[in-house]
């Protein structure tokens, strides 16, 4: 087999890699602050792929640009979500979270399929077709678009925890609860603002993954899936965590389909999962606690 | 003036008002001869849904044609198996309880056994539309008629074609890459390919083969694999959607095969077509099909086309048709709708006016229509052509396929 194909293969899964790792970024941020695990974390993505698919149909505008108002919705369901539903639960045992947002992703699944139906739905961009080629580097246009667009995501969102006064005090919410309220800060809407955020970053995924793979209700559960798998390699709660996570396992299931059979690919990620979890069960970027 | 009725004149009244209702339930009973009970049942929700609505067009257009045929109407009674073999059961249960005198179904081999193993209990005759599995009428059944091509059938038919294709255009590919959706109806096809094949002396060697997730998001590493193979043409058992994936990672990875030679679904369907325009140009499905020279075929076609103009007739409208022709056939020549009356003339069926491709609808004493044929068909322009068997074309196949850079 001709070495380039490992080249290809390997650009191929670190742009995808980029993409999942905005998704994945949402589920630590959430996680990391307000400490509950977002079991609809994938049927999220799934909403934000509908509301892509249903702009574009109208606006016909590019999910790159259709990225920023769907997050802005994503947001805004977040910060609804948490406020209405999962506040009450916060101090509740984990199970009761689960099967909370195990229920809600259920909801979510069931309303896409009896509005959109279970067959799988897609947008066609100007550059749907495009790759560039650079000697014998061939790689899509749509997965370069919409990694490139994942990095700036992601960097305004690290700029934000780093830079804002808002930022500053989610962070300080995540790094001693008692010690935030104390200092006067509105905690319950601090994490209302973080799960917004989680949601925006998903919502910003939804909308450029729409550009590269096609929408069913049912890959909803597939993608809340690979989340965990990916923050959980990268390290539950750690931003960077998560984005070389999502390289990692976007690389990995590349490389395993190339050296191994496609079909098994997914194979791979869970291997490299396991592995992280016997030598390093923190996970790589993660914290170990006590 | 007023007439008077004597006594003898109002006993004759009398008499013929009598015999006039002690007659009339023999004319209900020709009433209902007149019209027979079909229970037609289809995957028209669930995951095979589309499929199922798409066989169900064709249901809606059929006994316009019968009429014109100078054959019975059917009075049809339609049933959703929601893609479920348990709901299949228990919804031909429920059809024959409701006065169905014969069942057409089921699209899906696995629903279709579970249909046949109730028709056959029950005593009702059921013919097949569409279902590959070769077990269904190696059961021994009385009241089972499949009209459609087993699985080796296809196969078989699928080789027999592509040496026809390769020699009419002049181009025979020497290497070859085999993908196929790693499903069960992916893997039968992928063990028989090797087992048929070597019957075969093809031009092209397999260099490497393929199975892929059949719920894959995407395929570009699949393609990549493939194209790295340097294998000169993709032969295919897919599925619609990873069609359209593969399409899309052909033209994104700038790879254009000689040809592409499909042996399912998903290439040659409207969905498709419409979606890629003229991206889809090119690919050659060998599948069940139609004879577009046959005088019925002529007719469906321009029915299909009258009431379902942006839709091309497809092997699902061709079999399900097909399937409600021999019904009513049968019924005209039973003159009755008496089960085993039914049965045997379905047995004895020989119908050379069809629409399907080979020598017409007769069935084997397994209740299999074995002289079915299968075609090429190949995408061009929107609209699907036959291009083998040469008896049964209306065009020649162009290969190579332009490649999709200079499209």
């Amino acid at each position: 087999m001709p070495a380039e194909i490992y080249l290809n293969v390997a650009a191929s899964g670190l742009l995808t890699g980029l993409v999942y790792g905005l998704m994945a970024l949402g589920l630590s941020v959430i996680f990391g602050v307000v400490r509950v695990v977002n079991f609809a974390h994938g049927e999220m993505m799934t909403v934000a792929m509908y509301l892509t698919l249903v702009l574009f149909g109208a606006l016909q505008l590019d999910p790159l640009v259709l990225l920023v108002p769907i997050a802005a919705v994503l947001f805004v369901f977040g910060y609804l979500l948490q406020r209405a539903l999962i506040n009450p639960f916060i101090n509740r045992p984990e199970h009761s979270q689960f099967m909370l947002l195990v229920a809600v992703a259920l909801i979510l699944v069931n309303l896409q399929l009896l509005v959109f139906g279970p067959d799988a739905k897609g947008i066609r961009t100007p550059y749907s077709f495009d790759s560039f080629q650079l000697g014998p580097l061939v790689v899509d246009a749509s997965k370069v678009y919409a990694a490139g667009a994942a990095l700036v995501v992601a960097a305004a969102l690290f700029a934000f925890f780093r830079y804002t006064l808002i930022g500053k005090a989610i962070r300080a919410c995540a790094d001693n609860y008692e010690g935030a309220r104390v200092v006067g800060l509105d905690v319950k809407r601090l994490y209302a603002l973080t799960f917004g955020l989680g949601a925006a970053c998903v919502g910003a995924a939804g909308a450029m993954l729409m550009a590269v793979i096609d929408v069913t209700p049912a890959i909803g559960p597939a993608y809340t899936l690979l989340a965990f798998v990916i923050v959980i390699t990268g390290g539950l709660g750690s931003m960077p965590g998560a984005l070389l996570g999502g390289l990692l396992i976007g690389v990995t299931e590349a490389l395993g389909g190339v050296l191994f059979t496609p079909s098994a690919k997914s194979m791979f990620a869970f291997g490299l999962l396991v592995l992280v979890l016997l030598f390093r069960p923190q996970g790589i970027l993660g914290r170990k606690t006590a | 003036m007023t007439q008077r009725i004597n006594r003898r004149q109002f006993n004759k009244a009398l008499a013929a008002a009598g015999a006039a209702t002690a007659l009339n339930p023999f004319s209900i009973v020709r009433a209902q001869a007149a019209k027979l009970k079909v229970g037609v049942l289809l995957p028209r929700s669930g995951v095979q849904a589309g499929i199922g609505q798409d066989c169900h067009r064709v249901v809606q257009i059929t006994n316009g044609i019968l009429g014109d045929l100078g054959l019975p109407g059917l009075d049809i009674l339609n049933g959703d198996t929601e893609s479920n073999v348990d709901v299949a059961r228990s919804r031909a249960e429920r059809l024959i309880s409701e006065g169905a005198q014969l069942l057409v179904g089921a699209f899906d081999s696995g629903q279709t056994t579970a249909i046949a193993q109730v028709a056959e209990q029950r005593g009702i005759p059921l013919v097949i539309n569409i279902a590959a599995a070769p077990p269904i009428t190696e059961q021994g059944y009385k009241f089972v008629f499949r009209n459609f091509p087993t699985a080796p059938m296809i196969l078989g038919d699928a080789f027999a074609n592509q040496l026809e294709v390769f020699a009419a255009s002049g181009v025979a590919p020497k290497t070859a890459v085999f993908m196929h959706v790693n499903d069960t109806f992916g893997v039968a096809m992928q063990k028989g390919f090797t087992g048929v094949m070597s019957k075969f002396t093809m031009p092209y060697k397999v260099v490497d083969t393929i199975a892929y997730d059949p719920a894959a998001r995407d395929l570009s590493v699949e393609v990549a694999k493939a194209k790295a193979s340097g294998a000169e043409a993709l032969v295919l058992v897919s599925r619609l959607n990873d069609a359209m994936l593969l399409t899309r990672e052909l033209v994104k990875q700038r790879w254009s095969p000689q040809a592409i030679l499909s042996m399912g679904p998903g290439w040659y369907e409207d969905q498709y077509l419409k979606t890629l325009g003229k991206l889809a140009d090119g690919p050659i499905s060998f599948v069940p099909w139609y004879d577009p020279n046959k005088k019925l075929a002529r007719r469906l076609e321009a029915a299909h086309a009258k009431a379902y103009p942006d839709i091309n007739l497809n092997t699902n409208h061709i079999y399900t048709f097909e399937a409600l022709l021999v019904a009513a056939d049968a019924f005209k020549r039973a003159g009755s709708a008496d089960p085993k009356a039914l049965a045997d003339a379905i047995r004895a069926t020989d119908i050379k006016d069809n629409v399907s491709t080979g020598p017409g609808i007769q069935f084997n004493a397994k209740g299999q229509n074995d002289k079915l044929k299968n075609s090429a068909i190949q995408n061009r322009g929107g609209k699907l052509v036959v291009v083998a068997p040469k008896a049964a074309s209306n065009a020649r196949p162009e290969l190579p396929i332009k490649p999709y850079d200079k499209r």
